[in-house]
């Protein structure tokens, strides 16, 4: 186990450097760059902002240069947001998308796992037909749409929660609900899938035909095979979940990390771009080193190695 | 059965979507009238709103002017938003008044020499930095100089001190050849090594806002991103700043005019989103907002609450006169005479920008202190407001420029980027162009990519625009000066240049306005671009706020507003 961690961990570290080298030469192919607006700047002030953060050297100078200072942790100077390091926007952003996002994540697994499981045991009966045409609304209703009319119902017309800011627990209901929506509705129609599947099995026949309680069979028989698939699931969904939605934080006015991913590559802020791309890397790469070891703890067939 | 009861509820689900879809379009019509009295209503609301921010009696109006400030490091700003948060909490020498003229700011006085290459500035007594240390003179020599630190790489160094003695080498990095020194702790003395008549208006820009030295130089650029170090010298200073929800500004008991202050803070909302900054002044949150959903602006035109204020500036095109078929002033004329423009900003735009028949639009001042327009072309539009005759006359002109009907005019390609109304006047003006038999190809660009090329001349016809500085008229009629940098149409004509250089060296103010005029005669006959729309500033007010007013600049003046009860 220990060892399989420690292949993971220089396996990650590989692609962390890959997505950033990626990263790094794309975002500098794209024409335009961060210190231009409508007015033109003179070009005495652009040659002075750009010496100021060295993009005045060659291409393959700066990469190396880049390379070195995040070895060293130092990820540089955002360009757009000026005497902003990267680090600091994270460091200030990162925890309040983090926040809603986490409560949503919980909320996505406590409402969608034990919903998949009835719909499941209820197969075919009116209760499943139900969560069904739920679930296929929320995966097909995009989450702009869900904030849309959850603004315009609970906040504008009935007046019922804040419409922005996070200041009390009122302002997370709605951006909750937004951000849940889509991950509540996959992990119930996953659970219920992967659930119909299970129950069909051989071993739950037998258990039943043991006598095993109902509750005891679908809880310690059938849910630890049937959860893997939302486990999966889970881990990467997780990773963006808690890294902001552009969306979700641009309409409820959320200070968080998720606008600046758009943000900064339409401001070609080279830093911020770099800074962002391989947080949410590293982020995805631990869950899903997480998600491996979960396998393990859940399913002791899985062998790691 | 049970598959008709999944049918049944499938439809239903259906039949929901679609109603709350088309329900979107019908209550929007009334929801003009509705929001006219959520207004009324949120009278009440906002007491309840303010009163949790009020808890202890304080004042404080909460507005939203855009989203988060890039940077609100005078040196470093270039923005309007940003140029908001400045104008609250700092205050420079000289500052303008609701009318547009100069008054006293941190000078009590000025005075400019015969020459007009030396002024003078007076300091008031007393001068105080939001935490209470002194102001002197110094300090604006300090942030001056500052401006032009290749370090700080100042985006407006140029415009605002170029004029002044000691800048060419300033700017390589020897701050102290600038000729702005303090004489004693009370005396500024400017030296310009040409004269520049609109030098108060420059004294009243907030690039030149005096920083404070000590602060700068503990802290570096960070000094500005956070209120605890963001020392100012305005009728405010920042209290709380949390990037991408709000800034809290308070009153600043230091500041000279403290007892003119009646609020006790101003909160901007830094709302990215139109819609959540129209649910956010529906339900009374904030009390006026800038961003106003364009959708919205039919239902809302016709509220007491909605105003629209020109701002100086022009939505043009530009026509790449380095490239055939541009370089014939003939063809200019006609694409520029082929477009209604009543059509584009009364209908397009909904009424939220002005039709453009010259460039200079409302709110350039003349030398004589009267609106530029009234004296442009004798008082008479350039484009005539006639459509019908224009677009014959364009017919003509075509034709004279040997494509008659548009036979033979090679197919040309529009750039634009795709926000606001841009893609609307683009497939416009397909529609207009066709009428002269030219076939036209839109090309939509993305922002960051759009600007470098259409800079490098990288285009056949493009979207442009300019929302100026200051409103002397030389800041927007410079763009088609041949070197000027925003220049992009490469327009080169030895008159408009002769006409500017006379402006820019003259110390006869007539002689001085003359030679503006002049110089948008020839623009406009030579048509080096193409004008479509003045710029407007639209947004929401409660009627609540009183004494705040809206200038040219694009700048919301809340300072001296007070919340009624």
């Amino acid at each position: 186990m220990l060892k399989y961690v420690a292949k993971r961990i220089l396996l990650a570290i590989v692609t962390i450097w890959a997505v950033g080298t990626l990263t790094f030469f794309l975002m500098n192919m794209v024409p335009g760059g961060p210190f231009l607006s409508e007015k033109a700047i003179s070009p005495q002030a652009t040659a002075a902002l750009e010496a100021k953060y060295g993009l005045d050297k060659p291409l393959l100078q700066r990469y190396f240069t880049y390379i070195t200072d995040a070895l060293k942790g130092d990820f540089g100077d955002s360009l757009k947001q000026r005497g902003r390091t990267v680090m600091s926007i994270i460091k200030m952003k990162f925890p309040v998308s983090a926040r809603v996002g986490g409560i949503s994540v919980l909320v996505a697994l406590c409402l969608g796992i034990p919903l998949g499981c009835i719909a499941a045991l209820k197969r075919g009966k009116f209760l499943d037909s139900l969560i069904s045409v739920v679930s296929t609304c929320g995966i097909a209703v995009p989450s702009f749409v869900v904030c849309t009319l959850l603004m315009y119902t609970l906040g504008v017309n009935l007046k019922l929660l804040p419409t922005m800011g996070l200041t009390s627990w009122k302002h997370y209901i709605m951006p909750v609900i937004a951000l849940s929506f889509y991950p509540t509705a996959y992990i119930m129609r996953l659970m219920r899938s992967s659930m119909l599947d299970v129950l069909g099995q051989d071993y739950m026949r037998t258990a039943k035909a043991k006598g095993v309680a109902g509750f005891w069979i679908l809880f310690k028989h059938a849910m630890r095979n049937a959860i893997l698939p939302v486990v999966t699931y889970v881990g990467p969904m997780l990773a963006y979940t808690v890294t902001g939605s552009f969306v979700v934080e641009k309409i409820f006015v959320i200070p968080g990390l998720g606008g600046e991913f758009i943000g900064a590559i339409g401001g070609r802020d080279y830093t911020l771009i770099m800074g962002t791309t391989i947080f949410l890397a590293t982020l995805i790469i631990i869950m899903n080193v997480v998600v491996d070891i979960v396998y393990k703890l859940v399913d002791p067939r899985i062998n790691l190695k | 059965m049970k598959k008709r009861v999944l049918a049944l509820l499938l439809t239903a689900t259906m039949i929901l979507g679609l109603t709350a879809c088309g329900g979107k379009d019908t209550p929007a019509a009334d929801g003009g009238a509705d929001s006219a009295q959520t207004t009324t209503e949120s009278g009440t609301d906002n007491e309840d709103a303010a009163s949790t921010e009020t808890s202890d009696g304080e004042k404080i109006l909460s507005v939203q002017v855009g989203p988060d400030p890039e940077t609100i490091d005078p040196a470093l700003n270039s923005a309007v938003d940003g140029g908001n948060m400045l104008l609250h909490s700092f205050e420079c020498l000289l500052a303008v008044d609701e009318d547009g003229q100069l008054i006293p700011g941190q000078a009590e006085s000025w005075e400019t020499s015969e020459d007009g290459l030396t002024w003078t500035f007076h300091l008031r007594d007393g001068l105080k930095w939001s935490d209470s240390s002194d102001l002197t003179a110094k300090d604006f020599e300090y942030s001056w100089k500052r401006v032009c630190d290749p370090m700080v790489a100042a985006p407006y160094a140029e415009t605002v001190l170029g004029m002044v003695a000691g800048f060419d080498e300033a700017i390589t990095g020897d701050l102290d050849a600038l000729q702005v020194v303090a004489q004693d702790d009370k005396t500024l003395v400017v030296t310009l090594k040409n004269p520049c008549s609109y030098f108060g208006s420059l004294a009243a820009f907030a690039t030149l806002s005096p920083v404070q030295q000590a602060t700068v130089e503990a802290n570096g650029d960070a000094w500005a991103t956070a209120a605890e170090t963001y020392i100012s010298n305005g009728p405010f200073y920042i209290s709380e700043w949390v990037p991408g929800s709000h800034i809290l500004m308070s009153k600043n008991p230091n500041y000279w005019n403290a007892d003119a202050i009646k609020l006790d803070g101003i909160k901007w909302h830094l709302i990215e989103d139109d819609n959540a900054s129209l649910s956010a002044y529906q339900t009374g949150e904030v009390l006026m907002i800038k961003s106003v959903p364009a959708e919205e602006i039919p239902s809302l035109r016709e509220n007491s609450d909605f105003y629209v204020d020109p701002i100086i500036g022009t939505y043009y095109l530009s026509l790449n006169t380095a490239r055939a078929p541009f370089d014939d002033a003939r063809v200019r004329k006609a694409l520029s005479l082929a477009i209604d423009r009543d059509y584009v900003a009364n209908t397009l735009m909904q009424g939220t920008y002005s039709p453009a028949y010259n460039f200079m639009g409302p709110g350039w001042v003349d030398t004589d202190g009267s609106q530029f327009i009234d004296n442009a072309n004798g008082g008479q539009t350039y484009i005539s407001e006639d459509y019908e005759a224009n677009l014959e006359e364009a017919k003509q002109l075509l034709a004279d420029a040997g494509y008659p009907d548009g036979a033979g005019f090679p197919s040309i390609v529009y750039s634009t980027n795709d926000q606001a109304y841009h893609k609307v006047v683009a497939e416009y003006l397909q529609e207009a162009w066709a009428q002269l038999g030219i076939d036209c190809k839109v090309d939509i660009v993305e922002w960051a990519s759009f600007t470098p090329m259409r800079r490098n001349g990288d285009y056949d016809s493009s979207r442009n625009g300019w929302v100026g500085d200051y409103s002397d008229p030389s800041n927007m009629l410079d763009l088609l000066y041949s070197t000027n940098g925003n220049n992009d149409g490469k327009f080169n004509n030895a008159e408009y240049d002769a006409a500017m250089e006379l402006s820019r060296t003259t110390l006869d103010a007539a002689e001085r306005s003359q030679a503006l005029h002049t110089a948008e005669d020839i623009l406009m006959e030579e048509t080096a671009c193409v004008p479509v729309a003045y710029y407007n500033d639209f947004w929401l007010q409660s009627d609540k706020i009183t004494g705040s007013w809206h200038s040219p600049y694009g700048y919301w003046y809340f300072m001296y507003a007070d919340i009624a009860e």
